[in-house]
Order: C-alpha cells, then sequence, then structure tokens
C-alpha cells in the first residue's frame, strides 16, 4: 500500500519536528476546550461561575446542576428536566436505527444481487434525494402524518426518520455487497436456494461490519436530528435536542450555565460514547455516507 | 453506477407454479415499498410544496393558486435578504476555514507523527456532537460577560473585546467559529484518506529531480488531492446550505435577525409565524439553490474524470 509523502524523507530537521508536534498540540487543545469548559462548568457552582474564569477549575465540585438539569430543569413549560426527553429519545431512534437498517440491507442485497429492469434508475433518483434541503419537504410531511393519524407522536417520529434514511442505509449496504463475488449467490441459486435462503445463509453472515458502520451512522444522525424534532414534535414528546435548546432559551431569573452545560453533556453523551468506542466505524460511516452520489 | 451484473432469477429457475412467480417477484416486491415511498415522499413533497409556494396559504394550506405574489412578498422581505447575505458569508468562511484547518491537520499528521490515533480521534471527535450541543458549549464561552472576554480581560488586557455573537452584523462570525470547529476534523479525515493514497512513484521521480518539500506540496500533492476538495466542498456547502441548528442554539438567528439563514426563516414563517405559503416559496428557494450549486460542479467534475 501507497503511504504517502513524509518531508521527513527529504531529511529530518529537529526544529521542523518541534515546530510540528506545537502546532499540532496547539490544534488538539483548542478542540479539547469546549469539552473541558463544558465539563468543569457543569461541575462549579453559580458563585464560582460568577467570581472565577472561564478556564478555572471548579473551587469546590458538585453534582447538584447535573442533578438538576436531569430532573427538574424546565424546558418550556414543563420543570422536569431532561429525563423524559432522553427516554423519548432513546424509545424513537432505536426502532428507527433498527428499521432503517434492516431495510437498507434488503434494498442493497436486492440492488446487487437481484436487479430488475430500472431498478438502478430508480436508486439514483432516490440518492439525489438525500441532497434536498429538508425544509422542501416539512410542511408536506406535516400534512401527511396528520392524515395519518401520527403527528406529534413517537410513531410519527420513527417513520420520518426512517423514510428518510432509507437511501443513506440502502446506500451503504449496496456498496459493500457490490464487493461479494456473484460465483458465491450463483452457486447457491442453481442449488435450488431461493431470495430469503441466500440472505440468510450467504449474505448476513457477511454483514456485520457493514451493518456496525450502518447501525453507527443512524444513531448518531437520528440522535443528533434537530429539525424533525422541532418541527413534528411538541411538549413532552420532544426529543432530547429539542428540550436542550429550550432549557438553554428558557429564561427564568438568573442563567444557570452549570445546568445548561451539564444538559448539554447529557444530550451528548449517547453519541461520544458511541464514537469513543467504535469511532472506526464511526469514520467509515461518515466518508460512506459523504462521498456518495 | 458500476455494480457487476447479476443473472436474473429467471434463467436459472424457470416460473411454473403461483410459488415460482412470486418468488421471481420477490425482489420487486422488497425494493419496491422503498422506491415508492422515496420517490413520493421525495419529489412529490417537492411538488407538493412548489404548489403551495403558488397560494396564499397562511395558517392552512390552500390549493388555489395565486401566482408568483409569495416569491414577491419574500424578496421584498428584508428578513429574506440579511438570510441570504448571511448565508453568503457563512457558507464562503465556512468552507475555507474548514478546508484550511483540515488540509493543514491532515498534511502536518501525514508526517509519521508519534500518537497519530489519538491526535486524530480528538480532532475529530466534534463531529459525533449534535449541533444543539455544539451551539450550546460556544453560547457559553463566546458570551462576554463571563467567557472568553471576560478570560482575557482578568488577564490583564481590561480593554479586550470579543462580543461578536451579541453584535448586529458580527454575530454570523461567531456562528462560523462554532461551525468550523465542529466540521473542520471531517474534511481532515477526507484530505488524510486522499494524502495516503497518493502514489508516490511521481513524488520519488520529483525528488530525484532535486524537487524540495514545498514545491513537491504545492506542485504534485496539493493539485493530485483535488477529486477530495471536490468532494468536500460539496458536502459543505451542503452543511451550510441546511444550517439550523447550530444557529437556533448558538444565537437563536438574533440579535434580532441579524443572524437569521434561509433555514431559520423557513421555518420561523411556515411554523411559528403562520405563513405557509411565504414558506414554501423560501423551501423552493432553498432547494434551488442547492440544485444550482452542486448540479454543475457534479456535472462538470464526472466529465473531466470521463476525459482523464
Amino acid at each position: 500500500m501507497a503511504d504517502g509523502y513524509h518531508a521527513r524523507t527529504a531529511g529530518p530537521q529537529k526544529f521542523g519536528r518541534i515546530a510540528m508536534y506545537a502546532l499540532l498540540i496547539l490544534f488538539a487543545m483548542y478542540y479539547l476546550l469546549p469539552l473541558f469548559v463544558m465539563v468543569t462548568t457543569s461541575l462549579k457552582t453559580l458563585d464560582d461561575i460568577r467570581t472565577g474564569n472561564l478556564i478555572a477549575l471548579p473551587a469546590q465540585i458538585t453534582i447538584d446542576a447535573w442533578v438538576k438539569a436531569w430532573s427538574t430543569a424546565c424546558t418550556g413549560v414543563e420543570c422536569g428536566g431532561l429525563k423524559n426527553n432522553f427516554m423519548n429519545s432513546a424509545t424513537f431512534v432505536l426502532p428507527a436505527v433498527a428499521i432503517s437498517t434492516l431495510i437498507g440491507a434488503f434494498n442493497g442485497y436486492v440492488l446487487t444481487m437481484w436487479r430488475f429492469r430500472g431498478s438502478d434508475i430508480l436508486f439514483t433518483a432516490l440518492l439525489i434525494g438525500c441532497f434536498i434541503p429538508f425544509q422542501v419537504i416539512l410542511l408536506p410531511m406535516a400534512q401527511t402524518l396528520g392524515y395519518l393519524g401520527i403527528a406529534n407522536s413517537i410513531a410519527g417520529l420513527i417513520f420520518v426518520h426512517v423514510v428518510y434514511g432509507l437511501a443513506f442505509t440502502t446506500l451503504f449496504f449496496r456498496n459493500f455487497y457490490v464487493s461479494v463475488p456473484t460465483e458465491l449467490t450463483k452457486a447457491a441459486r442453481i442449488d435450488g436456494a431461493g431470495f430469503f435462503t441466500i440472505f440468510w445463509r450467504i449474505i448476513l453472515p457477511l454483514s456485520p461490519p457493514i451493518i456496525v458502520v450502518c447501525v453507527i451512522w443512524q444513531f448518531t444522525q437520528i440522535w443528533n436530528d434537530f429539525l424533525f424534532g422541532v418541527v413534528f414534535s411538541s411538549g413532552e414528546r420532544q426529543p432530547i435536542t429539542v428540550a436542550l435548546n429550550n432549557l438553554v432559551n428558557t429564561s427564568t431569573g438568573v442563567k444557570e450555565y452549570n445546568v445548561d452545560m451539564a444538559a448539554a453533556i447529557i444530550a451528548g453523551l449517547p453519541t461520544l460514547f458511541v464514537y469513543i468506542v467504535a469511532g472506526k466505524y464511526f469514520l467509515r460511516g461518515l466518508t460512506a455516507g459523504a462521498v456518495k452520489g | 453506477m458500476n455494480t457487476t451484473k447479476a443473472a436474473p432469477a429467471k434463467l436459472v429457475s424457470p416460473p411454473k407454479r403461483v410459488a415460482d412467480y412470486i418468488e421471481s417477484a420477490l425482489p420487486k416486491i422488497v425494493l419496491g415499498p422503498t422506491l415508492l415511498v422515496g420517490l413520493i415522499f421525495i419529489y412529490g413533497f417537492i411538488a407538493w410544496t412548489g404548489w403551495l409556494s403558488f397560494t396564499d396559504s397562511r395558517l392552512l394550506p390552500r390549493y388555489e393558486l395565486v401566482g408568483f405574489v409569495q416569491y414577491i412578498t419574500l424578496f421584498e422581505n428584508e428578513r429574506w435578504w440579511t438570510s441570504l447575505k448571511n448565508l453568503g458569508v457563512f457558507g464562503s468562511l465556512f468552507i475555507l476555514v474548514c478546508l484550511g484547518t483540515g488540509l493543514l491537520l491532515a498534511i502536518l499528521l501525514d508526517q509519521r507523527i508519534r500518537a497519530e490515533g489519538f491526535l486524530r480521534a480528538i480532532y475529530l471527535y466534534p463531529m459525533a456532537l449534535s449541533f444543539i450541543v455544539t451551539g450550546t458549549a460556544w453560547r457559553w464561552i463566546l458570551n462576554p460577560g463571563l467567557g472568553l472576554q471576560n478570560f482575557v480581560r482578568q488577564l490583564g488586557f481590561e480593554t479586550f473585546t470579543f462580543d461578536w455573537i451579541v453584535t448586529p452584523g458580527m454575530s454570523i462570525y461567531a456562528v462560523v467559529i462554532a461551525g468550523a470547529w465542529q466540521s473542520s476534523g471531517f474534511v481532515m479525515a477526507l484530505f488524510l484518506a486522499g494524502l495516503r493514497g497518493i502514489d508516490d512513484s511521481i513524488i520519488k521521480a520529483a525528488q530525484v529531480d532535486g524537487a524540495g518539500p514545498v514545491r513537491i506540496y504545492t506542485s504534485i500533492i496539493i493539485p493530485s488531492l483535488r477529486p477530495v476538495f471536490f468532494s468536500s466542498i460539496i458536502i459543505l456547502s451542503h452543511m451550510a446550505i441546511k444550517a439550523f441548528d447550530l444557529v437556533m442554539a448558538l444565537t437563536g438567528g438574533g440579535p434580532g435577525f441579524s443572524s437569521d439563514l434561509p433555514a431559520i426563516f423557513m421555518y420561523t414563517f411556515a411554523f411559528n409565524r403562520n405563513q405557509i405559503g411565504l414558506g414554501a416559496a423560501s423551501a423552493m428557494i432553498m432547494l434551488m439553490t442547492v440544485v444550482a450549486i452542486i448540479v454543475p460542479m457534479i456535472y462538470s467534475e464526472t466529465r473531466k474524470a470521463h476525459r482523464g
């Protein structure tokens, strides 16, 4: 494998190397600063925030802000903290991820092993659809969810996320299955194996890597979504991103930055956790999802 | 689409019984619903929104056509113009900063750095966060009262001022800071993958000819990253046009509506101000902007790829 070009091969220069590391570390600090500030601020008392400064460590560590953000902070009219919204997000994100991944796997399988006249053209049309700004479908979708009787419900959010996630999940699986040798499935067909038998026995056992990539991508996308959440749900059914935004913008008296930061970390924790545990697959999804079309 | 050809199912097992007919139709039965739903919910809905943009719908959709009234109202609206100007400022700066930072970090990381994986993970983690989380964090850091400005003043620079986030006309630059923080690591990852894929035989030949590192980067490596520039610009401009959550969390479009973007304009008028027709018209302009930017880019790039 080509290893690229390294200026070092042109002659090592000690000063240059030190400057390079300094620059890299400086950037690393810049990227870490907001996380550091979020964590320390969330552990401070309000007095500490007012008298101290942005970078200072907490004078005394307290988890009051975390408790408040989780269970009593006001997100608009309700004052039950983020716990209900966290559960809301979990209850629609998991089914939406599972359904869109499963359908995507079948679609990718058909598009590579069982293509029919027009399947590629229709798929391309679907893919181009990924590029549209979602603002252009919000109004009809709001109407349609009303007709279907699932407006402002968990089912409605699952539906919307599955519909607009399918193009991506299909793309992931299609691009993965393209590299599966067709001899494998041809031989199985000659032996009389049908559509589902081939899928369960041959294709699915090959799929774990792409399933992981797809699940992580969908999970991150849907958990972090704000637009669909704010348009298609209200009140106690709102997902966590919407509740976080409401919490920060609910101004009753003193601005509690420590609670804001604790709430932001709570909202970011699940995806951050997935990133730390499975960063490699996360990056693979990003690049696969990005270099589409 | 460069799929390998699969033999049609029919050739292997000619359909005889009902079960066989179903079996041979299975691929269509499986894929059909996705395609149908996708096409209706994308193209059908675009047409639906397009229709709404030619009506005088307010709180509820109405379907009698009234011509271009909404588009005329839209372009007479000062707030809409502000949001378009902001999109231009935000979009171009966001793309430039992300490309610059991303390329620099990728080149640095490509120099056989110790702990490369660790540094890469740090540069990339913001991408896992929601824009709402990013916006909330930066809103706190950039607030003049207790944030960065206060911190620098405490260091002794008592006249230091950094209050973009609350200054009309400057708040959109605060959005660029937070947006670039979130997305530049991703561009770094794309460039790094591009750098690792360069064929080093050309580089070796240039070295034999006596080219120095700077020359090699400017005349060989960076030009050969052209496809990465292309896909990065597409992704970043797409992100910029769709930008909504970040601004909502960071400035809420404020102060006033000075950091509005088209996506916020659309949301506000369609869902908060009961101006469905106007909201639909602004959504259609957003769609046309995406089409106008992305289609020519893809077209020109694929034509070059075919020729070269």
